[in-house]
């Protein structure tokens, strides 16, 4: 099953990354559940939320697909982000918690589905400049498609993409500038 | 957000034209040898007698140093930068150029009288050495923490000093062709030093620049 998996998700980022979107869809869905089931079996003594690191780890593959090398397995890349965002989540609440570091790809997750409660992504995107804010949202809460969201605002649908790409970075590059203020808090503590 | 809400806004962005890291990371060591090069000739340049001193095998041993650290570090600084990539085989290679060091070392003072260890050592260049290799490799150092932001370094302090040894590998390659001091026991202390400036400034830029 599990090189079944690997070779399926391969092909469908290799597709994503060639712009196949419905394919990406997929990829991302399957790596959710995938990642959520791995965070939450780490996640044994409560104190963070599996789904903030499912959400960190996905904006993390998006942002770095081009770290991943298209002839090498993509599930043992996926473990290293996610298993990189936990740790960063452990440090960054102050906890020193252990994760084996051996058992990380060789173990696969089983796919869980998620539950809902509020998200520090939502946090990340309140910080957003109002344009790059309000397409995000249209496109990801709200449901648009890239040219419903082009229609709404009254903009091109080169613009929207650019507003939603630069979005979507700057909400990944708040995960990990956050880490850094809170990690200076606790020293001084 | 719920996650599927993410997985919506991320999907309408499937696309991706960024360079590939294994791109990015050979168009730095062009960029980065530019730099060097440039700062190299508009600060020190070449020792005048460098026709001669290629045919001496002390002047020459600098170089396989310098650039075994270089292409060692160079090696394992994209492994680092790549979630899931090995670097054991890549970090065992990081033994060769102090291996190298340390052999040349030996034969020196066995071929070398006990009376001259001292000035060899010394040498006469000891305050350019360690001003220049820095100086020199300062503007790669910040090529190669550029490109370990635009990677993914699960081990980002680790990959910061590898960047500081790569930049101090470059950099100690041009400055071997200046330097007259080709003694190993020279080469051995103060390239060291230098060269370990530039990998504690790796490791401090990459801990305030790299998190990702």
């Amino acid at each position: 099953m599990t090189g079944k998996d690997e070779a399926e998700l391969s092909r469908l980022m290799r597709a994503a990354i060639a712009g196949d979107e419905r394919a990406y869809a997929d990829f991302l869905h399957r790596t959710a559940a995938l990642v959520r089931g791995f965070v939450r079996r780490k996640i044994v003594h409560g104190g963070v939320d599996p789904e903030d690191v499912v959400q960190e780890t996905l904006l993390a593959i998006h942002v770095k697909r081009h770290t991943w090398r298209q002839d090498l397995a993509v599930l043992p890349w996926v473990y290293a982000i996610a298993r990189f965002k936990l740790i960063d989540a452990f440090r960054r609440r102050g906890r020193r918690v252990e994760i084996e570091i051996d058992e990380i790809a060789e173990t696969f997750a089983e796919p869980e589905a998620e539950t809902v409660s509020e998200r520090d992504i939502n946090r990340a995107l309140d910080g957003l400049p109002p344009a790059q804010r309000s397409v995000v949202s249209s496109v990801s809460v709200e449901g648009r498609s890239i040219g419903e969201t082009a229609a709404k605002f009254g903009i091109s649908e080169t613009a929207v993409r650019v507003s939603l790409h630069r979005g979507l970075a700057a909400i990944a590059k708040r995960f990990g500038a956050k880490q850094f203020g809170r990690a200076k808090q606790f020293k001084r503590e | 957000m719920r996650t599927d809400d993410l997985i919506k806004a991320l999907d309408a962005d499937a696309r991706s034209t960024a360079m590939p890291l294994g791109s990015a990371w050979w168009l730095a060591a062009g960029a980065a040898t530019v730099i060097a090069a440039v700062v190299f000739w508009l600060t020190i340049g070449p020792r005048a007698d460098i026709a001669t001193a290629m045919h001496t095998m002390r002047f020459l041993a600098k170089f396989v140093f310098t650039t075994a650290l270089a292409v060692s570090a160079f090696a394992l600084i994209r492994a680092l930068s790549t979630p899931s990539a090995s670097t054991g085989k890549a970090a065992a290679w990081m033994i060769a150029a102090p291996l190298l060091v340390i052999i040349a070392v030996v034969l020196e003072l066995l071929s070398v009288p006990a009376a001259d260890w001292g000035t060899r050592l010394v040498g006469s260049n000891m305050v350019i050495c360690l001003t220049s290799i820095p100086l020199i490799g300062i503007g790669p150092l910040a090529v190669f923490i550029a490109v370990l932001r635009y990677g993914a370094p699960t081990r980002p302090v680790l990959a910061g000093t590898v960047a500081g040894l790569l930049a101090g590998g470059l950099a100690a390659t041009f400055y071997a062709a200046h330097c007259f001091d080709d003694s190993p026991l020279f080469v051995a202390t103060w390239y060291t030093i230098a060269i370990a400036v530039l990998a504690a400034l790796g490791a401090l830029g990459a801990r305030i620049f790299v998190r990702w």
